[in-house]
């Protein structure tokens, strides 16, 4: 029995009647403005995919590629696979609520970002947290840089076929973390932080570990500089690739390690000195060559100046209290919630209503390890922020990967992520 | 409060200069929309005000009937060490911004953000696509009319 014309197409699955439609990211990889020319007829154009899931790409960024031969012609960048939706989490509870978010930022050096966060909102309240707390600060926030540079040059390492280094700077992280469990009760998630200090205080016991730590590990890092440091292949891969200006990092936004990569001696804890880096003693590692060479060497020089950041902190670490006094914007203490009757109204005000700052907005940043990390808080004197917008050092850094890219390699495009060092926890929000 | 730059600002745009407050140290100066990418040049320009470095650029949804959406430029000198705050204000009927990419080609991502978050529109962005919703997705989330929860099926999900 002879089938009719219409039966035929409708057993056609209608996946191939319509043709596919050209995405968008697709489309502005194409519309994008190509200098490089090639003229060897064997050369051909290819659109590569890398990502979202690659070991490379330290997450979930995802690109597309333009290929000619294996020369990068054209690059874009997709972000969002990571996408939690932070800022409209943060309009909807109230200001200790978020602390625990932002751990989940830059889930590298999360003790940097409860810090930066509860100083944008200190600044907002008008409260400022005791000596020791602000020392404590610092001494967590050097040791969550030196977590993420050695994360950073381990896996630089690793990108450009360097194995040994991954596995003994993880060595020395894994200590890190031991400290980082023993000083907030949490090996990554550590809401150490607290708004007007800290969730507790530092004890002698992890001050001596800190204190051992920081003894034994210029030594360390002194093996794995020799593991690359004079290392021929991790050299050759790295120099003179993934080229930024001076000029191009600052109009791009580049900062922290990249933008000092590139020339420009700008570090926040010099140019507007928060907590106690005014009274330490410090510098700050500049290359001027911009390629991925002079950006591992910034955060290896980095890397030295936090351990005599931390020491100089913990010489100098005053005794007192490490909550400030401010009853009404700072939680109180657990055993006196207990029993007193107005810690008891003041928690209760401070869980359910949050503490209410007044009508305004702060923008305050920090130097964290990645770069320029700040948060913008407007306030309409209720308990929780209006709008917060968290300025993500790593969303900034990766705009500029795609000119980066361009003529290079399509080996060097795993170095030159890797020497960005974009989180996209942080990049994702 | 930042008077020598604000006063600047004010005798070179005596009409695009709506407002200058301060709180907490921070200066914030009220842009006129049609104004922001010249007070922008001349910021970046100016060797006395220098601010060569956009920090960030965000959006906010003040959510009231007029001079609902606005967006914030925070801005910075590398040289002199300093930060200044601008903002213009839009209205829901009138989403178009000027963007700022000529002055700060680093504006380009933000800008995307703010059109993905609040549908913000930046005349002049050469690449304003969503920057992490999907594609196809209708709503803009930060606005304070979207649901926390979200909206269901608007995302759409294979079928079992």
């Amino acid at each position: 029995m002879a089938r009719t014309s219409t039966d035929h197409t409708s057993s056609i699955s209608p996946l191939y009647e319509v043709a596919p439609k050209k995405s968008k990211i697709l489309q502005a990889l194409e519309d994008k403005d190509t200098s490089v020319q090639f003229t060897d007829p064997l050369e051909n154009e290819m659109i590569l995919n890398m990502g979202p899931q690659h070991p490379a790409t330290h997450g979930v960024l995802r690109l597309l590629i333009k290929l000619d031969g294996e020369t990068v012609v054209a690059s874009v960048p997709e972000l969002g696979y990571l996408h939690r939706g932070y800022e409209k989490l943060a309009e909807n509870c109230n200001y200790h609520e978020f602390i625990p978010h932002t751990d989940r930022l830059d889930y590298i050096s999360p003790l940097m970002n409860n810090t930066a966060y509860v100083l944008a909102v200190e600044k907002l309240l008008g409260v400022e947290a005791p000596k020791r707390a602000q020392y404590i600060r610092v001494i967590i926030s050097e040791l969550a840089r030196i977590s993420s540079h050695l994360l950073s040059i381990g896996a630089l390492g690793l990108d450009v076929g360097a194995v040994t280094i991954f596995m003994w700077t993880f060595r020395e992280r894994e200590k890190l973390y031991d400290i980082f469990e023993e000083l907030t009760g949490a090996r990554f998630t550590t809401s150490y932080t607290r708004i007007g200090g800290l969730s507790q205080d530092l004890t002698d016991g992890t001050k001596r570990k800190i204190e051992d730590f920081i003894s034994q590990f210029p030594a360390r890092l002194a093996e794995c500089e020799s593991l690359l440091n004079r290392n021929r292949i991790f050299v050759e891969r790295t120099d003179g690739v993934g080229v930024i200006s001076r000029e191009r990092a600052i109009a791009m936004g580049f900062s922290g390690p990249n933008l000092r990569g590139s020339g420009v001696s700008h570090d926040l804890r010099r140019a507007e000195p928060y907590l106690v880096y005014s009274e330490l003693d410090f510098d700050i590692p500049v290359f001027n060559d911009g390629d991925s060479l002079a950006r591992y060497y910034v955060r290896l020089g980095e890397i030295k100046e936090s351990v005599k950041i931390v020491q100089q902190a913990i010489d100098k670490l005053p005794e007192g209290p490490y909550n400030a006094l401010a009853p009404k914007k700072v939680l109180p203490k657990k055993e006196r919630i207990y029993t007193k009757m107005e810690e008891l109204i003041h928690d209760f005000m401070l869980i359910n209503f949050g503490a209410a700052p007044p009508v305004g907005e702060v923008y305050h940043a920090v130097e964290g390890s990645k770069g320029e990390l700040g948060f913008y808080i407007q306030s309409k004197g209720e308990g929780h922020p209006w709008r917060l917008k968290i300025r993500s050092p790593s969303f900034m850094n990766l705009q500029s990967l795609p000119q980066l890219l361009n003529g290079r390699m399509i080996s060097d495009v795993v170095a030159i992520i890797g020497s960005i060092d974009p989180v996209m926890g942080e990049a994702d929000k | 409060m930042n008077t020598a730059v604000v006063d600047k600002l004010k005798a070179a745009f005596p009409a695009g200069i709506l407002a200058a407050k301060e709180f907490r140290g921070e200066t914030t100066i009220e842009v006129k929309k049609e104004e922001i990418v010249k007070v922008c040049a001349f910021l970046r320009d100016d060797p006395s005000c220098a601010f060569d470095y956009l920090s960030d650029l965000c959006g906010a949804d003040a959510y009231t009937p007029e001079k609902r959406f606005e967006v914030i430029y925070n801005v910075q000198s590398l040289s002199r060490r300093e930060r200044l705050r601008l903002k213009v204000f839009t209205e829901e009927s009138d989403l178009h911004v000027p963007s700022v990419t000529s002055i700060w080609p680093g504006a380009e991502w933000p800008e995307r953000e703010a059109f993905d978050m609040f549908g913000i529109i930046f005349d002049g962005n050469k690449d304003l696509r969503r920057m992490y919703m999907p594609e196809e997705f209708e709503y803009f989330p930060l606005r304070k009319d979207f649901p926390l929860m979200g909206i269901p099926d608007s995302i759409p999900l294979p079928r079992k």
